[in-house]
């Protein structure tokens, strides 16, 4: 296990934690990697844009319009981001209801995961406000708007946060050798997964109904009052994807700090995800079917969004279906891996075509993201990929938890 | 354990409120949809596309006036600098005019879809925006079925922008400036439920004049701006693929569904819980951990 060129993080034992923080929070490893040299002068770019966003207003860097008011930050950051941080939820109903322990090993990757897509998407959130002082107003005050599907999502994102921050704080526990803060920490798991996934079920069909008030302007092929069941559907196997890619990357990257134990392992729990998604696609796609059929929309076929539609649902659902069928039945990880690619791909092009592609898509001028809305979403992005690492190289996350913790139970 | 148990409480509460709530809509609809709200009657027949009314409504809400004049085959749209626009359309029976404003829904989807109340339907029936509870969201744009709300897309500060059916002035009782200033007598404000009757004996009065319909009686559960015309509504590049239901009405079957799953998924998880505890122990016989 003595890999070379990063030493695996230790864990505090018995020092004093401010010093231990301190030491902590130095840069480790090596730094003109790849990675950095690709992401630090996007999120350059990325700050000036959003310093002249709070400056000069939102038309001063997007490409909104009065008619299209949500674009590429909601659409694919919020929406998009929202519905591939759902392994969290899927994984913890796994583990601790279902009590299937074979996939005790990805869960607090996944959590940590889940955890600051929701902080860099509600952040993102942040970003798309008009007048962000006043984000306080649905949580505090007099100012509940409880009719509002919003202020669900809003609500949910908030406590969702709060309960994985408890799901994960274990693992920041065991980082800090703060042995009676694990043992409390650890005794309301179980308590934060059911509400999590409670929260899970209802914003992430919740991200779906909001778009509901908006009948005539999504494209009659992509509204249905059934967008929120499938919004929570579809959030199943866009999160378990997200964990199969998520995970072929890690255990390249950060290879020395898992044990070998869970490396042979890992092959088997793809193939497990993938047989799940492979189902969850297939109850997604009669969903589809139900909702083709119910809404009469032979009559949109054939038009150019008819052959998009057709191409979203044979190329991103139907495909990368039976690609998961194929991989859980022949035992190909490869497979699996290019089937979870293919199905974020769908998800992405799903989103989109609900909260962008379709939305007014008869207008004459057509809302299309600027370039600088994209380097503010790829900031966003890299800035999540900056803490996850942060916190891998320090806290054990994929490596084992220390000898104490485990005699914790 | 203890957030468990206070959100159970909350939800039980919620669902409480809910159902009651619920029923007083259902039962109070009927009566309620065509009360006392004020609303303003618009007679297209009688507008001569003067522009008073956008030159009044920019002055009595501090904007500046409008810098250029209706003409057929253009559309001009209200922006975060216009709250009411007039657009002229070549029709068989020659030019006619139309204003475009904010409809002041009976059941606002704005106001339903603002999760700080900042979007509110007044008890006179206007729907105003208050700036201190907003956060600037948009939502309210997005679940408009007229595209009324207008963001300033260019300031630090922005505000939404759209009609308020000149509230300040109808606290006081004048009546909303374009309505004040019309020299063609085209608007009418009063309440709903008179302007519905006065638009009913105009178009009884002048047979073969209007068509048969007032755009707004029924348009997403009512409206408080009402339309007479003689054209067809879609000729006046009106929206006629809005439902008859409120647009509020969308979203309530989703959230009824709140309450119930807060009070099942939690017992249920648990109780599937208890009963996979015992691949737990098999597995543990088998050896692994």
């Amino acid at each position: 296990m003595d890999r070379t060129d990063i030493t695996i993080a230790r864990d505090n034992d018995g020092k004093n934690i401010i010093q231990f923080i301190l030491k902590e929070l130095k840069p480790k490893g090596k730094w003109l990697t790849p990675f950095n040299i690709i992401s630090l002068p996007v999120m350059l770019a990325g700050l000036v844009i959003i310093v002249v966003r709070f400056w000069k207003g939102l038309g001063s860097v997007t490409n909104l319009t009065q008619e299209v008011p949500w674009g590429l930050w909601i659409g694919f950051d919020v929406v998009t981001g929202v519905a591939f941080a759902g392994g969290a939820y899927v994984l913890t109903f796994m583990v601790y209801i279902l009590n299937m322990k074979k996939y005790n090993s990805i869960v607090r990757v996944t959590v940590l995961n889940g955890f600051l897509a929701y902080v860099f998407y509600a952040g993102a959130l942040l970003l798309d406000l008009g007048r962000p002082w006043n984000v306080i107003n649905p949580i505090i005050g007099n100012s509940f708007g409880v009719s509002s599907v919003l202020f669900l999502v809003a609500w949910h994102f908030l406590l969702y946060m709060i309960a994985q921050l408890i799901e994960f704080s274990p693992a920041v526990a065991e980082w800090l050798g703060a042995r009676r803060a694990r043992k409390i920490l650890s005794g309301m798991t179980v308590a934060a997964v059911i509400f999590g996934i409670t929260l899970s079920t209802l914003h992430q069909s919740g991200l779906g109904a909001l778009y509901l008030m908006a009948k005539e302007k999504i494209h009659p092929l992509w509204y249905s009052e059934f967008i929120p069941i499938q919004f929570f559907v579809s959030s199943i196997f866009a999160g378990l994807s997200m964990v199969i890619f998520e995970g072929s990357i890690t255990h390249k990257v950060f290879s020395d700090q898992i044990p070998e134990k869970h490396h042979s392992e890992h092959d088997s729990i793809i193939i497990g995800l993938s047989k799940i998604c492979s189902v969850a696609m297939f109850a997604y796609f009669f969903l589809q079917i139900v909702t083709f059929v119910h809404g009469k929309r032979w009559a949109y076929i054939n038009s150019p969004m008819g052959y998009w539609y057709l191409t979203e649902i044979i190329g991103f659902v139907i495909f990368p279906m039976v690609l998961f069928y194929y991989s859980y039945t022949r035992n190909k990880v490869l497979v699996a891996r290019i089937a979870a690619i293919v199905t974020m791909l769908g998800i992405i092009i799903n989103r989109l075509n609900v909260t962008v592609i379709g939305f007014k898509w008869d207008e004459a001028v057509r809302y299309v993201p600027s370039a600088m809305e994209f380097i503010v979403t790829l900031t966003v992005i890299f800035a999540e990929i900056w803490i996850f690492r942060w916190i891998i190289t320090r806290m054990p996350v994929l490596r084992e938890s220390p000898s104490w913790a485990k005699d914790q139970h | 354990m203890s957030t468990g148990r206070r959100s159970f409480l909350k939800a039980l509460g919620l669902t409480g409120l809910t159902l009651a709530a619920g029923k007083e809509k259902v039962y109070g609809s009927e009566a309620k949809s065509d009360t006392e709200f004020y609303g303003v009657l618009y007679d297209s027949t009688r507008c001569v596309g003067c522009q008073t009314c956008e030159v009044s409504c920019a002055e009595a809400n501090g904007q500046t006036p409008p810098e250029d004049t209706p003409e057929a085959g253009k559309v001009r749209k209200t922006t975060d600098k216009y709250r009411t626009v007039i657009n002229a359309v070549q029709t068989e029976n020659g030019e006619v005019y139309v204003k475009t404003q904010c409809m002041h829904c009976n059941e606002p989807a704005c106001a339903a879809a603002c999760l700080t109340q900042a979007m509110h339907k007044t008890h006179e029936g206007a729907v105003i925006w208050r700036g201190n509870k907003c956060m600037g969201c948009r939502y309210c744009m997005v679940s408009c079925p007229f595209d009324m709300p207008k963001f300033e897309y260019h300031s630090y500060n922005p505000k939404i922008e759209k009609c308020t059916m000149c509230n300040d002035r109808t606290q006081k009782g004048e009546k909303p400036a374009c309505v004040a200033n019309c020299p063609a007598d085209a608007l009418m404000y009063g309440s709903r439920r008179e302007l519905i009757k006065e638009a009913r004996k105009r178009i009884i009065e002048n047979p073969g004049v209007y068509v048969d319909h007032i755009y707004g009686e029924h348009e997403a559960g009512g409206t408080g701006w009402l339309y007479l015309s003689a054209v067809p509504f879609e000729k006046l590049g009106m929206k006629t693929n809005i439902q008859s239901k409120s647009y509020p009405e969308l979203t309530k079957g989703f959230l009824y569904s709140v309450p119930t799953i807060f009070i099942l998924w939690p017992a249920i998880l648990l109780g599937i819980r208890e009963g996979t505890k015992d691949n737990n122990k098999n597995d543990q016989e088998n050896g692994q951990d």
